[in-house]
């Protein structure tokens, strides 16, 4: 039945099109205009400090590139800034959606407070903790070092990477858990009953049941985090200016620094390129992997 | 107290303690704001006389409602737009299918991933040339770009999720397309249009990137209002504190009061 009158409803195939022009056109645009721009940058010598020196480079722009290190640290160190803030945040939201879920005083209130941070937009967070908490003198976590009889740790100079990653996972870690103890909600509890009954003990239960049970929601997490997570920037540039050296530099702080500080119009657009062609690898394999794993 | 009093009391006291050290950050900063400089970078203490000099000299330094307003409007106007243009396609991927829906939904996420430098030289440059630098309008306009593939997501799988009987009985009746929409598919997934049009807001408030790279005096939401106490110049604890808690609060109470509407959002509606 539905499908005759689905195929009369679309006229050639013209009315589904029509309706998904706009969204497709502006995002096509979006996309392309920008990205040809980029591109023919790419290929051009053009540094705003030097007028002089212009005309068309070649495939030099990416020659220096690719021959620079520090594309290979930023890649680097953008893989590793996404798959450790994904694993504290998935693993600890997990922890944390089971201990949120059990009946306890006040519980809503300790929700809310707990999935708080999501909310802060990440300059404001990035300067708390930057100042406020990880403060080499005044900070709350050099005082509590101090209470200790500990030597505080100069954060950014000395652990940037961690430092950069605490953040970001604190912006994230709430996110997880919201979207985790959400979907533990409609865990059946007469199975667990049953499993408890039949002598499971809380592992066996959590490992063999709520785990299962989270599998669609922690591919959710997942993918809505790397989306946003292979594009941090705010926390790198209020915090180290990703550094010290490169050390916080992911791939998008690289190309901020060849665009805004070096005014190399030309080299910057080449690492656009990179990025772009980057993040459209993420997404053909992790994103449709995970992806896949909604349809079910 | 017998074992299991026992045991919920250790448990809820863990999770209390986790959630205050979470919330931890957010608190010192708000308690920060209302104290004096001098107390500010003293060591941390609960015990001192609130003030609020660092309120008014925030203030006095900059227009704070003008920088919100700028926030709401953009946040808002952002999020309108995207729902207008993304309904109709959401519509026509869930309802209508073809082979290519769901590659033309992957390729919208992957917009997403690209990081905005990679294409900031080219839209500065467009947006000099047609004169939308610093202005509302731009703003709105790249905002609504940023957030469409993920509002076309979550829309498509509220879409979906409709049984699609209803839409059938509709059709049935003779309603048009625009009808069937407007009356049928709209108030029926009212619920995922707002968890989704609130994600969006959300998105848009906190952004960053954008707003400090193309806006300067006149159309600067409160991001940029932020960034301007991030200068060494800006390290007075107490005043940095007072204009972050200034920027955060709306949003955080928005967040607070729409969590449970903004999950279903988050998620895709794949969650229940």
């Amino acid at each position: 039945m539905t499908k005759p009158r689905a195929a009369g409803r679309t006229v050639g195939g013209l009315r589904p099109l029509a309706l998904q022009a706009p969204a497709v056109t502006l995002l096509l645009m979006w996309m392309l205009v920008p990205l040809g721009m980029t591109l023919w940058f790419s290929l051009q010598r053009y540094n705003l400090l030097m007028p002089g020196m212009t005309g068309f480079a070649g495939l030099e722009n990416y020659e220096y590139l690719f021959t620079d290190p520090a594309l290979w640290s930023a890649m680097g160190t953008t893989l590793l800034m996404v798959g450790w803030i994904l694993v504290i945040t998935v693993v600890g939201g997990t922890l944390l959606a089971v201990l949120f879920q059990q009946e306890f005083f006040g519980r809503g209130i300790a929700r809310v407070l707990v999935i708080s941070p999501f909310f802060v937009m990440p300059t404001v967070s990035a300067l708390v903790w930057k100042n406020m908490m990880m403060h080499p003198a005044n900070g709350v976590l050099a005082w509590l070092a101090e209470l200790f009889g500990m030597q505080p740790v100069d954060w950014f100079s000395s652990l940037p990477l961690t430092s950069v990653v605490t953040i970001v996972a604190w912006e994230w870690l709430p996110f997880a858990l919201l979207i985790l103890l959400t979907a533990m909600q409609s865990l059946d509890e007469d199975q667990v009953e049953a499993a408890r009954m039949d002598g499971a003990g809380p592992f066996s239960i959590f490992f063999f049941i709520t785990l299962p049970h989270l599998k669609r929601a922690i591919s959710v997490v997942i993918m809505i985090e790397m989306i946003f997570l292979l594009t941090i920037f705010a926390e790198i540039f209020v915090t180290t200016s990703g550094g010290p050296g490169l050390a916080t530099t992911n791939l998008a702080y690289l190309i901020y620094l060849q665009a805004l500080l070096d005014f190399d119009v030309g080299m910057a657009s080449a690492g656009g390129v990179v990025a772009i062609i980057l993040a459209n690898i993420v997404a053909i394999f992790l994103v449709r992997m995970v992806a896949k794993n909604l349809e079910e | 107290m017998n074992n299991s009093t026992l045991k919920r009391f250790c448990i809820g006291l863990l999770a209390w303690v986790i959630a205050f050290v979470i919330f931890f950050p957010i608190f010192w900063m708000v308690l920060t704001g209302f104290k004096t400089e001098a107390d500010a970078v003293a060591d941390p203490t609960l015990i001192f006389s609130p003030t609020l000099d660092s309120y008014a000299e925030v203030q006095q330094r900059a227009d704070y409602f003008k920088f919100a307003w700028n926030s709401a409007a953009v946040s808002l106007g952002s999020t309108l737009l995207a729902l207008i243009i993304a309904i109709p396609s959401a519509y026509s991927m869930s309802f209508l299918p073809t082979k290519r829906t769901k590659a033309t939904l992957l390729w919208m996420l992957s917009t997403k991933m690209l990081p905005p430098v990679g294409v900031l030289m080219p839209i500065y440059l467009i947006f000099r040339d047609v004169g939308l630098l610093d202005t509302v309008t731009g703003l709105i306009i790249v905002y609504t770009l940023m957030n469409l593939p993920i509002v076309v997501w979550m829309l498509y799988t509220f879409f979906k999720d409709l049984p699609k009987d209803i839409l059938e009985a509709g059709r049935m009746d003779g309603a048009s397309t625009l009808q069937e929409v407007v009356y049928l598919l709209l108030p029926l997934t009212l619920p995922g249009i707002a968890s989704t049009g609130l994600l969006s807001v959300i998105l848009s408030w906190n952004e960053a990137f954008w707003s400090l790279n193309l806006t300067s005096s006149q159309a600067a939401p409160l991001t940029a209002y932020i960034a301007s106490f991030s200068s060494p110049e800006g390290l007075f604890w107490a005043k940095l504190s007072a204009a972050s808690t200034m920027a955060i609060a709306p949003i955080l109470v928005f967040g607070w009061l729409t969590q449970k509407q903004m999950v279903r959002g988050l998620t895709f509606g794949a969650v229940k």
